[in-house]
């Protein structure tokens, strides 16, 4: 049945990346919350785009959240390295081949000709979003268990250091998802290919 | 309306009653078909709550989803306990001065609480159930440590406290030391409870000093529970009385939807 059109994302793909998605916002929107309870970087976020009504309210969401990005994080990193996928998808990376897309991305003339294959601005994108999600869970464990997790709290800083990781992961994570939705709204057919596979 | 003479009209009434057979039919097939298919449209509703354990427009259910995850991090986090990993301790210059206050009410409402009259009720599932005095819980062996204090809303502060071992005083008033759950009661009102194992563990502080002197009245004179594994809400001052229970007590903040362990 070769008719139909290519399949661009296997559905397990397609399942992860939106209860991904959801996990995301609702970590973030409670995260900002919990921040506000003391804002240590000396500005406040809007509480109307926070979730939670209140810190109590905000530490239950982000709590609950949190489950959902740790366990499908980490199915989503297993079978993507057992597949293959995390070799064939992301791998070699090349410096040169980078500046080339950069500066075509930057020109406007970035090949989307096969949504199959990722340019190399996209698998660093990825990867680095991935990376950043491992970042996050790890810093929010401190934040979480300070005292049951003592390597990984020296790793980190210590207690206070682990909580300026985590603010800065998120902010980093806060700036792929503001260019991921651009670029999708600059592509929407790739919306598609992340609802329907093809 | 007019009627017609039956005569008059010429009429096969097998046909018209077969005819009349057929459309009701038809009708009842049609509404049948609307009606699977609404049926089908509340199933696949009902399945989707049922699956959810609730309706997420209900902002109730939303509610009891989220504490009951809340109870189900109790358990994990009590599974994560190991009563012999240690908080790290500092030197004396790492010390936060000052100390931040903090409590559900401001500083100038801080209870006053008289050395004289005070006595701490110790109740519940212990065999002595005798008042003790503060030079009792002073006559006790001390202990002194310099931990980091932190706080469920982010900050943390660190500071020197001093007193005995929560652990030798349980023990000492016979307490069953398997029972679930320790529970405090304090002089301004407010109350909360901990796991017996953290209760046990051996930084936890009956604390009667802060930084060498008697601990201030906004430190929680005449004495707090200090737990450096638990974040500060869970941290009681003005202690008035101590119960052992194996019925579970709450507490202030935890009755609001703060995690009841709060432990780190």
């Amino acid at each position: 049945m070769t008719l139909s059109k290519p399949l661009i994302h296997p559905a397990w793909l397609r399942t992860f990346h939106w209860l991904n998605a959801i996990a995301t916002l609702v970590l973030m929107a409670s995260g900002w919350r919990i921040y506000n309870a003391t804002a240590f970087l000396g500005f406040s976020i809007p509480n109307n785009i926070t979730l939670g009504g209140w810190l109590g309210g905000a530490i239950q969401w982000h709590f609950a959240a949190m489950w959902l990005l740790g366990v499908n994080g980490l199915l989503y990193l297993a079978v993507n390295v057992a597949s293959g996928r995390l070799r064939h998808k992301f791998f070699p990376l090349s410096a040169r081949a980078l500046l080339a897309d950069m500066l075509a991305a930057l020109k406007g003339k970035l090949a989307h000709a096969d949504p199959r294959h990722y340019n190399m601005v996209q698998r660093l994108a990825y990867l680095f979003v991935m990376l950043d999600g491992v970042v996050l869970v790890l810093s929010g464990l401190v934040l979480w268990k300070s005292v049951q997790f003592p390597l990984l709290r020296e790793l980190l800083f210590g207690f206070e250091g682990a909580r300026r990781v985590h603010f800065f992961a998120m902010a980093a994570l806060v700036g792929f998802v503001l260019i991921h939705v651009v670029m999708v709204a600059l592509v929407p057919r790739t919306l598609v290919y992340m609802v329907r596979g093809r | 309306m007019k009627i017609m003479p039956a005569a008059h009209l010429d009429i096969d009434r097998d046909a018209v009653l077969k005819e009349a057979v057929d459309r009701i039919g038809r009708a009842d097939a049609c509404i049948s078909a609307q009606r699977r298919n609404f049926l089908r449209r509340c199933l696949t509703l009902g399945g989707l709550s049922l699956l959810t354990g609730c309706t997420l427009t209900d902002e109730h259910s939303v509610d009891m989803a989220l504490s009951g995850i809340s109870r189900m991090n109790d358990k994990v986090q009590g599974w994560l306990f190991d009563p012999d990993r240690l908080a790290p301790t500092y030197p004396a210059s790492a010390i936060t001065r000052p100390f931040p206050f903090n409590a559900y009410y401001g500083e100038d409402e801080v209870r006053k609480v008289e050395e004289s009259g005070y006595r701490l009720e110790v109740t519940g599932l212990v065999s002595d159930k005798r008042k003790w005095n503060l030079a009792a819980l002073r006559a006790m062996p001390q202990t002194d440590q310099i931990t980091r204090h932190i706080c469920v809303e982010g900050w943390s502060a660190i500071g020197r406290w001093g007193g005995v071992s929560f652990a030798r005083f349980l023990r000492q008033v016979g307490a069953d030391l398997s029972a679930k759950y320790v529970g405090f009661k304090c002089a301004d009102d407010y109350f909360t409870s901990i796991d017996m194992p953290t209760a046990l563990h051996p930084q936890t502080l009956l604390t009667l000093t802060y930084d060498g002197q008697p601990l201030p009245p906004k430190y929680g004179f005449p004495m707090k529970l200090r737990m450096p594994t638990k974040l500060g809400y869970k941290n009681p001052k003005h202690i008035q009385a101590i119960f052992v229970t194996n019925t579970y007590p709450g507490g202030y903040w935890e009755d609001q939807g703060y995690n009841w362990f709060g432990g780190s």
